[in-house]
């Protein structure tokens, strides 16, 4: 009915929208070009295609597999702490992976516990390097979102549905071939596709735990291509195979994925009849401690080791660190000037621009940044440039998950308020500062919160674009690992991830602040 | 004076005709069957629907192009009124200046028309800390403010009990009989027509019809009116 009054012009959203477009579709071009196609896919080239696919495959598979005990144990129980435990299951989607990957090294790695329990028993010692350890990380940090997601699928079964199977005297068998396995063949495939298409851009986790010839994914030899032998040519190669597998990936997981993935309501446990025998009540708990041990002990290890090395940091982690907030910050502002003003305009006539999204979500880092160098290159020095590159391409990454939390409270405003503001005849800038923002500001502050955490922690770009004198926080930790330096690099862990959470919390609690009516 | 010249308006399978003349400081009910178009006729005169064919005056002025923010009118919704982030003040001061950027007169303005709604002292109050009443007396607040010459009802009173609705019809008319403004009022309610408009437009089957008394039509009701009302 409002559709004939909108406040504010759709300009800048188009603007924004064809911002992003050109971005995304101009390095692809500019990397296109580059591209020998004559050349065709090497062995090296299959090899990476190889892994890419297979540890996609398995981390998908094993995550989901592991995620369903996990979802149903917290559907059916109530606990004290599962509230806390749920958000804690939000936690590696804003943990920076470097610091994750810290974690896990020490539990699995040479001198971690596990290993050295094994030398105490006089057991054969294992790697976490290679296939298996990227798995390792990949099923840390998607675990918890498969959980997430499949237990939203156990709370949309309706109670009534429950209670009537009650009612029925449906034992364990029934209620899972009537209930639960429908509920599964629809949830379980839209979870594989998130998590596949996520690992298949993985960069950071392959760079640190996998490597050589026969653990290196795509994106990584992208990176090598660049870094080790500046071989353009098959870098644009490499990113053009990128854009197939990442874009193929990301149509599957929209294809299978509902609208609203994110929805809220994970605090509401399903009220079941069927579930309080002894014997599940004992697998429930094992279960959810398994997961919690799984997912807590690494973290515990970093921040423990990290207090320890805080004293020995080097000067240029905390040159690094400041950096590293400064381009967070950026990034979180490049993501308000993009999303705000797209979210505005697709909320009245121009719903289409929703779409710039799913570019977003095909992109990859490293083939913008492969496509930004090609264009940089013959104009200035690309490395002088490194800092403003990761953080506009850090902000066009945040820009989905940014405007799929925008568009819905935008949408709202719009049509609730915007008759009363059309006939009050406010508009521009009085109606962003009197009715929109004071309207979104918990969702803007969740996003920016979101987009600064994601951007703290980023090893994407940045490897490719920074030389010796520059580095962001988790470049510098990255660069600390790599020469043996671990107690330094466990220190340097501990304050990023503190800045990370601190950004985040900083700008949520920005946005919740003097809740109102 | 308002006048809607063979107004036409389409939506899918909809259409409301209207050719009607409402003479300044006017009160106009607005009844009819639900669904015949009541609230689209007020939507239309407000400039929040474009009519698909003919002109509306205001004056002499022709105004079918203009934005609602620029047309001479005042209009209070059936919900959404007040935006609940601002105070009560910000809420009223917003009639005068859209961007809230008001100077000590202006000031002084709304503290005045809180004042003679009964709301003194409730400046800086959010709507949810007022009844459903009360925010109806700020929404009124600032229709007064707003000084515009017609101002548009479409069931702002709706959610209130029967007397508190009738509380607010005769502060409405006590408000317009101080400021001059005419006014156009949707109701479901016959009695609501009586009480407070002495002239009535019949929306049914498709048509706006031109001013008619109230009295007359509640006493020999066409069919379309008699099958409304029973």
């Amino acid at each position: 009915m409002a559709g004939r009054v909108i406040a504010i012009r759709a300009w800048p959203g188009i603007g924004a929208a064809a911002f992003v477009a050109a971005l995304i579709l101009g390095t692809l071009l500019a990397v296109a070009l580059r591209a020998e196609a004559g050349r065709g896919l090497g062995p090296s080239e299959w090899a990476a295609l190889r892994f890419t696919v297979s540890q996609a495959l398995w981390s998908a598979g094993l995550s989901v597999l592991l995620a369903v005990p996990v979802a149903r144990a917290l559907a059916r129980r109530r606990f004290i702490g599962r509230r806390l435990f749920i958000s804690l299951l939000g936690v590696p989607f804003i943990l920076p992976v470097i610091v994750a990957v810290l974690g896990l090294l020490a539990v699995f790695g040479r001198s971690g516990i596990v290993n050295s329990a094994l030398r105490w028993a006089e057991l054969p010692e294992i790697s976490i390097y290679g296939f298996h350890g990227v798995v390792l990380a990949h099923v840390f940090f998607n675990l918890p979102l498969a959980t997430r997601l499949i237990l939203q699928g156990w709370q949309q079964v309706p109670a009534e549905r429950f209670r009537l199977a009650a009612q029925l005297g449906f034992g364990s068998k029934d209620m899972w071939r009537i209930i639960e396995a429908p509920m599964l063949r629809r949830v379980v495939p839209q979870s594989f596709a998130v998590i596949f298409a996520l690992c298949i851009s993985s960069f950071a986790v392959a760079l640190t735990l996998g490597g050589g010839p026969k653990a290196t994914t795509v994106e990584l030899a992208i990176y090598q291509a660049f870094r080790f032998d500046f071989d353009l040519g098959r870098a644009a190669l490499l990113s053009c195979l990128q854009l197939v597998m990442v874009g193929a990936a990301a149509l599957l997981a929209l294809k299978l994925s509902d609208r609203d993935g994110f929805g809220a309501g994970l605090d509401r446990p399903v009220l079941r009849w069927d579930a309080d025998t002894a014997p599940k009540v004992a697998l429930d708990t094992c279960v959810i401690l398994c997961a919690a041990v799984f997912l807590l002990v690494p973290l515990s290890l970093v921040v423990l080791d990290g207090i320890a090395g805080l004293a020995q940091l080097p000067r240029q982690v905390w040159q690094a660190a400041w950096v590293s907030v400064l381009v967070s910050l950026a990034s979180t502002g490049i993501m308000v000037a993009l999303a705000l003003p797209i979210a505005i305009a697709s909320s009245s006539r121009h719903r289409w621009l929703e779409a710039v999204a799913l570019l977003g979500i095909a992109a990859s880092p490293l083939v913008i940044g492969t496509g930004l160098f090609l264009i940089i290159y013959p104009i200035a020095n690309p490395f002088s440039v490194a800092f403003p590159v990761t953080a506009l391409v850090n902000a066009v990454m945040a820009l989905p998950f940014a405007l799929r939390m925008l568009i819905g409270p935008v949408r709202d405003v719009v049509q609730d308020y915007g008759r009363l503001s059309g006939s009050l005849d406010i508009k521009g800038w009085a109606w962003m500062r009197l009715v929109l923002l004071p309207r979104v500001r918990g969702a803007l502050g969740f996003s920016c919160g979101l987009t600064a955490a994601l951007s703290m922690g980023d090893l994407g770009v940045i490897a490719l674009f920074a030389d010796p004198e520059r580095a962001t926080l988790p470049l510098q930790m990255y660069r600390l690992m790599g020469s043996y330096r671990m107690e330094a690099a466990s220190g340097a862990a501990l304050l990023l991830l503190c800045l990370s959470f601190g950004l985040f919390w900083a700008f949520d609690r920005g946005g919740r602040g003097h809740a109102e009516a | 004076m308002l006048r809607l010249e063979n107004v036409l308006m389409r939506q899918g399978d909809f259409t409301l005709g209207g050719d009607l003349t409402v003479p300044a400081g006017a009160r106009v009910a607005v009844i009819g069957p639900s669904g015949a178009g009541k609230s689209t006729l007020l939507s239309l005169i407000a400039g929040f629907l474009p009519a698909s064919q003919g002109r509306v005056f205001w004056e002499d002025k022709d105004i079918t192009m203009a934005s609602p923010g620029k047309r001479p009118i005042a209009m209070l919704f059936q919900d959404n009124n007040l935006f609940p982030h601002l105070t009560v003040f910000q809420n009223v001061g917003l009639g005068i200046r859209p961007n809230l950027k008001l100077d000590p007169s202006q000031h002084a303005l709304v503290v005045d028309a809180l004042k003679r709604v009964g709301l003194a002292g409730f400046e800086d109050r959010k709507p949810a800390a007022l009844s459903g009443g009360q925010q109806s007396r700020v929404a009124l607040a600032r229709v007064l403010v707003q000084r515009r010459p017609l101002v548009l009802l479409d069931e702002p009173f709706a959610a209130l009990g029967p007397a508190l609705k009738a509380e607010m019809l005769d502060l409405v008319a006590e408000l317009l009989a101080e400021t001059g403004a005419g006014m156009l009022m949707v109701s479901h309610d016959p009695e609501d027509a009586r009480r407070i408009a002495d002239q009535t437009i019949l929306v049914a089957e498709g048509v706006a019809h031109p001013l008619v008394a109230t009295a007359d039509l509640l006493e020999n009701p066409p069919q379309a009116l008699k099958d409304y009302l029973g």
